[in-house]
């Protein structure tokens, strides 16, 4: 047999699915989010691995998925919850309780950051959120270190009932490593919840007892020695110098010191758990370094725990607060740390070509008509492909999930106050899977403070930004079997509204009808909030591109060259050839959906 | 064996199909490999990048100057990535336009084989002909029938021979 028959290459997001099977988890949860959303989908696509029962589910948001990880662990088994970094704020509320409490099989929570950010509202760092939360947090340099972690993190949890973190950052979950694969674990354990109202139910009168217990497990923890810092020692050319770094940012040093011909020529220390830090460790950094320099992603959590005088890093404002710690970013502050010849300065962010909606997206033929039926209304918008609007300037407002119908809401209250009959037409677009993870609560508050206000609900019947994650309205759970659909249409009734059609938006004139009609309810004496679902399938689904007409696109002689389907229509198959003064087809990327074709003044575009 | 390669396109050109096969040939080969992918918003037909780092290297991501191979599949990209290469790398291109580097129309030889999508393989073709890259054909034709789906696996072999004779 071959002896690297168990190697695989596998994505970072694999990788830790691979770990989760492996260590016998039999719930795991999450929600879908760049750059998390593999991991879950990868343990439903393995799930026949386990050698146990394995429940597997994306869940409506991130803090419905804590807490059903949380309560399995409650009964003694294996448990996980998946999300991106601002998804952790969602489930803030049981997190951070969850410290206090405790748990009993072990519960690992993987959230993601996004360094850059790439994909991301913020580059907000998990460790420091761990830190303010008292949980411990593993900080994997690599997808293989990041599997290899996960039956540690659970271990030690269950040494100590304590709640563990794993932060992988973009760049473990999208990368791709050949990794070796272990058995299976199988732990026989059987649910077995043991009542503790003291413990699962506390009062205040209870806390500061967990709280006393909690701080007393974490300085245990910390001395573990499966999780001290790992050292390679430098040759003594820089003496009483060192340099601490964890997460990716440690493979990038390892690398760079490689390049630099300068391996082993400095005393070099990984964090693979930057919270709890051991204090005989930073006590040990003060005693043998004058000079120590910390990097890490994103913020200065290692660097402001170790209080070092001779600190090096963000915190000392010696290296770049904001963005990615790239290979690059790091040469820099290498250079400097160590007096080396000086580098060129890092290239200037340039992002190239900027995403846009897919050709065929139902959501652009939606945000057209909203933006030529009200060229002056405010346009909230939220998480999702359609933050993409904002190029074809029907997205105004972009902050964090669910929020634009509340931030809708509240652009109406204030308009209001000072043109009672004359406010301009706010029109909320938020996709159906965000409807579900945080809409919903927002439309009930906006329907309650008669919020006059247009609901528009991009219903696609997927969660598509993040690569067709089923949604709760299309009855597939995440392993593909069937459940109970939950239908928008009347949830939306149940909620109070009672201005509801819906369209497809590739039917602009009926859309736009629907449109006027809506703006008509929110300014009758009765007004309220509007709802429009506006529902097309996403083109990258399989079956939707068929089921619908195909033409052959072209463009006439005639065109005059006015550029609105290339700038107010935006499709990514369509530009301008300057030279001749016309708009033209890129063939390879048009779909023959032929939404443009209504869109032209002079009707040039042709469609067979 | 040491090589580092980018890959850079636009989402929807299988940048990440090809940032594969590259990968899994250093998989079949007993190499070390790591991959940086783009994945999210800019796969909505922004630039995209790909890193690979095939050998003994611990991060995935490529410095300035360091690399030794790009694949372009989509040449205005040059602007944004062509630092990332060695001042000898070798690039090469899909492009209309001739350059110093190893150019060739591959959207159109795609287009005759009836999906444009075919440029990332022809590029790969192209890369073994120049001996610019650290595997053959065989190992190439290995790891592209082992990741393709079946369908079209006899055309994507015949994408990666045209680039092999452009």
């Amino acid at each position: 047999m071959d002896e690297n028959s168990n190697i695989e290459l596998l994505m970072g997001n694999e990788a830790m699915a691979c770990g989760l099977i492996e260590a016998g988890c039999q719930v795991v949860a999450a929600y879908p989010g760049t750059p998390s959303t593999e991991i879950l989908q990868a343990v439903a696509d393995r799930h026949g691995e386990a050698r146990e029962a394995l429940h597997v589910e994306w869940s409506v948001n991130e803090k419905i998925a804590f807490e059903v990880a949380l309560a399995a662990s409650y009964t003694g088994k294996r448990s996980a919850a998946i999300m991106k970094q601002v998804g952790l704020n969602v489930a803030a509320d049981p997190f951070m309780r969850s410290a206090y409490l405790g748990i009993k099989g072990g519960m690992l929570t993987i959230v993601a950051d996004d360094p850059g950010p790439h994909s991301s509202q913020n580059e907000q760092d998990t460790r420091l959120f761990c830190l303010q939360g008292r949980v411990p947090v593993f900080d994997p340099a690599s997808p293989a270190e990041a599997k290899e972690l996960i039956p540690l993190a659970l271990e030690l949890g269950e040494k100590y009932e304590m709640l563990t973190v794993l932060r992988p950052a973009t760049r473990i979950c999208h990368s791709r490593q050949s990794i070796e694969r272990m058995e299976t674990t199988s732990l026989a354990r059987r649910a077995d919840f043991r009542r503790d109202p003291s413990r699962w139910a506390a009062t205040p009168a209870f806390l500061p007892r967990l709280h006393r217990e909690l701080n007393t497990k974490l300085e245990a923890f910390a001395t573990e020695d499966a999780i001290q810092p790992r050292k390679i020692g430098g040759d003594g050319r820089y003496p009483r110098s060192a340099i601490v770094a964890s997460g990716i940012v440690y493979s990038h040093l390892v690398d760079l010191l490689e390049e630099l011909d300068l391996s082993g020529s400095i005393d070099l220390f990984q964090v693979v758990v930057p919270y709890p830090l051991n204090p005989a460790w930073i006590e040990q950094l003060k005693r043998d370094y004058n000079r120590v320099m910390v990097a890490e992603e994103t913020y200065p959590v290692i660097e402001m725990q170790l209080y070092h005088p001779g600190a090096f890093g963000k915190h000392s404002g010696d290296i770049v607060k904001e963005g990615e710690l790239t290979p690059d970013v790091l040469h820099i502050a290498l250079s400097h740390f160590l007096s080396l010849p000086a580098t060129a300065p890092a290239p200037e962010e340039n992002r190239g070509q900027r995403p846009s909606l897919c050709p065929g997206c139902g959501h652009r033929s939606a945000f057209y008509s909203i933006k030529k039926v009200f060229p002056k209304g405010i346009f909230p918008s939220d998480i999702g492909c359609y933050t993409l609007g904002i190029n074809l300037k029907a997205v105004d407002t972009v902050h964090c999930m669910g929020a634009c119908i509340s931030q809708g809401a509240g652009f109406y209250q204030s308009y209001v106050q000072d043109h009672e009959d004359d406010f301009p037409t706010v029109v909320v677009t938020i996709g159906d899977s965000t409807f579900f993870h945080s809409g919903i609560t927002a439309l009930i508050n906006a329907v309650i403070q008669r919020a006059r206000i247009i609901v528009v609900i991009l219903d696609n019947a997927i969660t598509a930004m993040t690569g067709g994650q089923p949604v709760p309205h299309t009855g597939i759970t995440a392993t593909g079997a069937e459940t109970k659909a939950i239908s928008i249409e009347p949830l939306v009734k149940a909620s109070g509204v009672e201005f509801l059609e819906c369209c497809d938006p590739y039917d602009n004139q009926r859309f736009e009808e629907l449109l006027r009609a809506a703006d008509a309810h929110i300014r009758s004496p009765q007004g309220s909030v509007a709802v429009l679902i506006a529902r097309h399938g996403c083109m990258m689904q399989p079956g939707i591109r068929q089921q619908q007409p195909n033409h052959t696109i072209s463009i006439t002689d005639a065109c005059i060259a006015c550029r609105r389907c290339v700038d107010a229509f935006e499709c990514p198959a369509l530009s301008m050839d300057t030279e001749n003064g016309i708009a033209i087809v890129d063939q390879d990327r048009c779909i023959g959906c032929g939404t443009c074709i209504p869109v032209c003044p002079i009707a040039a575009i042709k469609g067979e | 064996m040491k090589q580092q390669i980018i890959v850079s396109g636009i989402g929807g050109q299988g940048v990440l199909f090809l940032t594969r096969v590259i990968a899994q040939i250093a998989v079949n080969r007993n190499l070390p490999v790591l991959t940086s992918e783009t994945h999210g918003m800019a796969q909505r037909g922004g630039s995209v990048l790909s890193c690979i780092k095939v050998g003994d290297f611990a991060s995935p991501l490529i410095r300035q100057g360091q690399g030794d191979l790009g694949l372009f599949l989509w040449d205005a990209n040059l602007d944004v990535h062509r630092g990332l290469l060695k001042p000898d790398g070798a690039g090469v291109i899909n492009s209309r336009t001739e350059g110093t580097d190893i150019c060739l129309d591959a959207t159109s030889m795609a287009r005759e084989l009836g999906n444009a999508v075919l440029t990332n393989l022809i590029l790969l073709g192209a890369a073994v002909n120049n001996q610019v890259i650290f595997c053959d054909k065989q190992e190439c034709e290995e790891a592209i029938r082992q990741l393709a789906p079946a369908r079209f696996v006899e055309q994507n072999i015949a994408a990666f021979h045209l680039g092999l004779e452009a």
